[in-house]
């Protein structure tokens, strides 16, 4: 079968600037596809793009196996929700919801049906007859949603969609719009700078930079062997640890050692990769840097470290330290005994470490 | 800068406060007075007969009030040869200004929707040049508009009028509704070009239900620039087709022998009454229109 989304060498330019550069994504039916990347990056362009809202400069772009390169929004059998809900603000929710049906010529009773069957769906009935003013932004948004599921497209497309509701909401929608991609099967295109909605919601990720692809991947890849220093840094929080180093060989592994300010470095061992450059900078995820007393016994080496700064966040506490000249965060237990100012022993898991190589920034195991 | 939050907030006696709020008063009455002062006059005098006039003082009020010099002037008062009063003229002018305005509001909207929803290539030049537009004087066109009546066949009659304000409102209107639609998220075209409707439809169905304002500040501006017109209407008139403006002024200046100054003030009070009227039906949409901001939802 053809994949529900094809996107093939695509440019985009405006003017002398390109804003995407040869752009090749493709996603087969029941994905849900994120577009993630700092502001600027290209990625509501990309989406624009696949909805027909901007014309691309070069290539091509299949959605359900059609070419719809030249295709007018409205035929290209897709739904979007907006980032500012663009719901039609003279209208009820009602209209608004069945806005597109009537353009279509849809008749009354089918029109009357599928509002019906959409708005118990969203627990909307009782907003029908409200105008988008009297709404609260999560009432919006679910209306902005309703809007798009009564097309029942062959693609959904979310530009940013959770980022003007509060935390606490933000989450809440998050859930359902994972609940309502796992309820429907739809295949979904979505974009958002948020990295921990991008985890949470995707089957697949794209991580983009400066109109570049940097990574695709499943949200597993992407967090565990991230393509380069930028993805590494981008994806999680807190951020990957990205620590100079020097490597050796020794044995059969790597001896690693990160240097430290006013004390001997820190020397790990490394077995599993071998053939590493002399000058690397080695990612270890936060998580991967725990209390030595709490530690798993296999697999971790240990270090007595100074901690600069102690971070409680409730489940865990974030201590932070300088190695290899870096800002580094260990997530320890939410009762540990580290304390800002002394030493604390730590272990350190390299079994998910990265390395990347310092002058191009990519992944090097 | 720094000691006027204290300087504010300083209490006053209340007797000062009292003194103050008094003087204040005394002002807004006195401007208040002499805005009034001509309304005041010319409503007087006209409700005076000639005698009364030439006798009488020019601010103290009627002895004896009498519509004469009204029904005169509506359709008695002679413009040169004809003295037919204002009535015939005061037609043209809503036989001009309702088409006009309409028309031209019309394209406006059309116009500021492309300029702000629709940006194409060279819209920002497009938009420079009908701002332009408005601010060239009405002097420098007169000959080269009157060709162009000529050449279309128009000159001296009621359409043409209607062309030449249709012409010089677009610029306006147009900048009325470009700034209007230019604070209304074009996600909005986004959505709705995704829900399959087309240009004419989404300006039907979701930009025009919201102009309501706009539309008010439009039709007010336009009405009163093309009824208080008297530069074009005398221009491009011709016996018969003049607007009320031209015919005020022709019953003012071609009367011989005695001034009938209550039908002057009756006729001048017959042709400033639209407009007066137009504001005080739609002024409170005029504001809300001009201090519309974005629109949320």
């Amino acid at each position: 079968m053809s994949p529900i989304l094809e996107v093939k060498n695509l440019y985009k330019n405006y003017g002398s600037i390109e804003v995407l550069k040869d752009i090749n994504v493709s996603i087969e039916e029941g994905d849900f596809l994120v577009l993630v990347g700092p502001s600027g990056c290209g990625k509501s362009t990309l989406l624009n793009c696949i909805a027909g809202l901007e014309p691309i400069s070069a290539g091509d772009l299949f959605i359900g196996g059609q070419n719809m390169t030249n295709v007018s929004p409205k035929d290209r059998d897709i739904a979007m929700v907006f980032q500012s809900y663009a719901l039609y603000p003279t209208m009820t929710v009602a209209k608004n919801i069945t806005f597109g049906m009537k353009v279509r010529g849809i008749d009354q009773a089918t029109q009357d049906a599928k509002l019906k069957h959409v708005s118990t769906q969203l627990q909307i009935e009782p907003l029908l007859h409200r105008k988008p003013g009297q709404l609260s932004g999560g009432q919006r948004q679910r209306v902005a949603m309703g809007r798009a599921l009564v097309r029942d497209p062959k693609l959904f497309l979310f530009d940013e969609p959770l980022s003007n509701l509060d935390a606490k909401l933000r989450v809440e929608m998050r859930t359902e719009i994972k609940a309502l991609h796992q309820r429907l099967g739809a295949s979904m295109v979505y974009v958002t700078h948020d990295q921990i909605e991008a985890m949470t919601l995707a089957t697949k990720i794209v991580v983009m930079k400066g109109g570049i692809i940097q990574q695709i991947g499943t949200p597993a890849e992407i967090y565990n062997r991230p393509a380069n220093l930028f993805v590494a840094d981008f994806m999680g929080s807190p951020a990957m640890n990205l620590i100079p180093a020097k490597t050796k060989a020794n044995g059969k592994g790597m001896q690693i050692e990160i240097t430290r300010k006013d004390a001997d470095p820190i020397v790990l061992k490394d077995t599993r990769n071998t053939d590493l450059p002399e000058n690397v900078i080695i990612g270890v995820r936060p998580e991967d840097i725990v209390d030595a007393a709490l530690a798993r016994a296999d697999d971790t080496q240990q270090a007595d470290c100074l901690i600069d700064i102690v971070e409680p966040a409730g489940a865990d506490t974030f201590a932070v330290m300088q190695l290899g000249g870096k800002h580094v965060t260990a997530r320890l237990h939410a009762e540990t005994t580290a304390a800002a100012g002394t030493e604390q022993r730590l272990a350190f898991d390299l079994g998910k470490v990265s390395y990347f190589e310092p002058e191009t920034g990519l992944r090097l195991n | 800068m720094t000691d006027r939050p204290y300087a504010q907030t300083r209490t006053q006696s209340p007797t000062t406060k009292l003194v103050l709020r008094f003087i204040l008063y005394i002002l807004l009455g006195v401007f208040a007075l002499f805005y009034l002062m001509p309304l005041f006059v010319m409503i007087t005098t006209s409700l005076k007969s000639l005698d009364e006039i030439r006798t009488g003082d020019l601010i103290s009020l009627p002895r004896e009030i009498t519509f004469d010099a009204w029904r005169t002037a509506w359709s008695g008062a002679c413009t040169g040869i004809q003295c037919e009063g204002v009535r015939p003229y005061f037609l043209n002018s809503l036989l001009i200004a309702i088409p006009a305005v309409l028309i031209s509001t019309i394209i406006g909207a059309l116009n500021g929707y492309v300029v702000a929803q629709w940006k194409f290539k060279g819209a920002n030049i497009f938009f420079a040049l009908l701002l332009f537009g408005c601010f060239i004087p009405f002097q420098v066109v007169l000959l080269p508009m009157a060709i162009v009546l000529g050449k279309l066949g128009i000159s001296g009659t009621i359409t043409g009028l209607i062309f030449v304000h249709v012409i010089y409102g677009i610029g306006f209107t147009t900048l009325f509704f470009r700034n209007y639609y230019v604070s209304i998220p074009s996600e909005l075209t986004k959505a709705a070009m995704i829900d399959g409707a087309g240009f004419f439809r989404i300006f039907w169905s979701i930009f025009l239900p919201l102009s309501l304002p706009i539309i008010v500040v439009s039709v007010i501006w336009q009405f009163t620039q093309i009824w208080n017109d008297f530069l074009f209407g005398v221009s491009f008139s011709q016996a018969g087709t003049q607007p009320v403006t031209v015919a005020l002024n022709n019953i003012v200046n071609s009367t011989t022998g005695v001034k009938e100054y209550n039908v002057d003030m009756a006729a001048a009070i017959i042709a400033a009454l639209p407009t007066l009227l137009v504001y005080v039906v739609a002024g409170k949409y005029f504001i809300r229109g001009l201090t519309a901001g974005s629109v949320k939802g």
